[in-house]
């Protein structure tokens, strides 16, 4: 089953207290940040500390994504020691060209290769941050088998485009729909921006409710409190739990008969509403309203 | 590894170490640690240190450790992040050998 990526949590990579702390919220995924959070000085400290946060400490099912430096600063270092910690995600940042992506995934060959890590084992994700990267959207969605989502990195993608954040997010408009269009194309998932008001929790929720609507499959987070409200709304009402049991049911029913047509209330149910059904229930699940791999 | 000069790693902030780490004229290895948890773990925390200075095959230095808590990973790190700034060592790191 698709791995859920319905909160992606932001973690400095420089902050020991954080680094230990982050598993216990209940983030789908972990984003330890090596690029900007982290001054030039202290990328070294950084990059070891995660490293061996990563291979001591227990984040049990979460994600473990390490956003890296550009290739040509810092990234390569980046890329050797998480690959060695085992990170399973290497976020790439500003990502403007498909050449970036494939630049970055060689160096993850080589270093998964050179560490013998089993090849192909390390995933990405691709954080699209200017108008050349939106623009370049789908081709950079499909550059890569490692790919597993793109995400959009709102603060630099609004000073690129020479406005700033507003409240109703016209001005991301264009560069989410590219993203979510791109990743669905090619197969991966899409990742929202993050919302930096922590305080603004009704101006959050909105937020969130919309890249719902518009069909993300989560938001970057900055803040472990901004966690349950993400999975509040992205959690499945009971009517839609309820139906897609039943699909589920149908579904199960068919395996044991050793039908391809699965039906509910003699009615035939094709392939999409069962993927949204399985997508519900995961979410459900997720989200505490049912038991893991269970019915409601 | 040969430590060329001081170097520093860490923070005093809670959770975190600071090492401060020097070559050692004597040639031998001698860990000064105030820690807010010497008495329960000030023994395992010089373990940390040693072993990791053992690692990267350091047998003389001086280091003054700072510790607020720390995690035995995040004492390692900031012992490796300390020794490589001393030995001027910034790239082509053997990860295999640091695990």
């Amino acid at each position: 089953m698709q791995r859920l990526r319905t909160t992606m949590m932001f973690l400095p990579g420089m902050n020991p207290a954080m680094l230990r702390d982050a598993g216990i919220y209940g983030a789908d995924a972990l984003m330890f940040d090596l690029e900007d959070a982290v001054s030039p000085a202290q990328k070294d400290a950084a990059r070891f500390l995660v490293h061996e946060a990563l291979r001591t400490l227990d984040y049990g099912s979460a994600e473990t994504v390490v956003r890296i430096n550009e290739l040509e600063t810092h990234g390569r270092q980046d890329i050797f020691a998480m690959v060695d910690a085992g990170a399973q995600v290497i976020r790439l940042p500003k990502t403007e060209t498909p050449q970036d992506i494939i630049d970055v995934a060689q160096v993850i060959s080589t270093a998964e290769t050179r560490l013998g890590k089993p090849a192909g084992s390390t995933k990405m994700m691709a954080a699209i941050e200017s108008a050349e990267g939106v623009l370049n959207a789908r081709e950079i969605a499909k550059a890569s088998d490692r790919l597993v989502g793109i995400a959009l990195g709102a603060e630099d993608y609004v000073t690129n485009l020479q406005t700033k954040r507003y409240p109703d997010g016209q001005e991301l408009a264009f560069g989410r729909a590219m993203i979510l269009h791109a990743a669905r194309a090619a197969g991966i998932d899409a990742i929202d921006t993050v919302y930096s008001d922590v305080e603004n929790e009704a101006g959050f929720r909105a937020e969130v409710a919309l890249i719902k609507e518009l069909g993300f499959n989560g938001k970057s987070v900055i803040n472990p409190r901004q966690i349950p409200i993400v999975k509040e709304i992205f959690a499945p009402t009971q009517v839609e739990i309820y139906q897609a049991s039943r699909v589920i049911k149908g579904l199960e029913e068919a395996k044991a008969k050793g039908s391809g047509v699965i039906s509910v209330d003699g009615k035939m149910v094709d392939k999409p509403i069962v993927e949204r059904a399985q997508r519900v229930m995961q979410l459900a699940a997720a989200s505490g309203l049912v038991k893991q791999g269970g019915n409601n | 590894m040969r430590l060329q000069h001081q170097a520093i790693a860490g923070t005093t902030e809670s959770s975190d170490i600071q090492i401060m780490i020097e070559p050692n004229v004597e040639n031998e290895i001698a860990i000064n640690l105030d820690s807010s948890v010497q008495f329960q773990f000030g023994k395992q925390i010089k373990q940390v240190i040693q072993d990791t200075l053992t690692k990267l095959g350091v047998t003389s230095a001086n280091i003054k450790a700072i510790d607020r808590g720390a995690l035995d990973c995040t004492v390692k790190a900031r012992t490796l992040t300390a020794i490589y700034r001393a030995a001027d060592v910034t790239d082509e790191i053997d990860w295999q050998v640091i695990d």
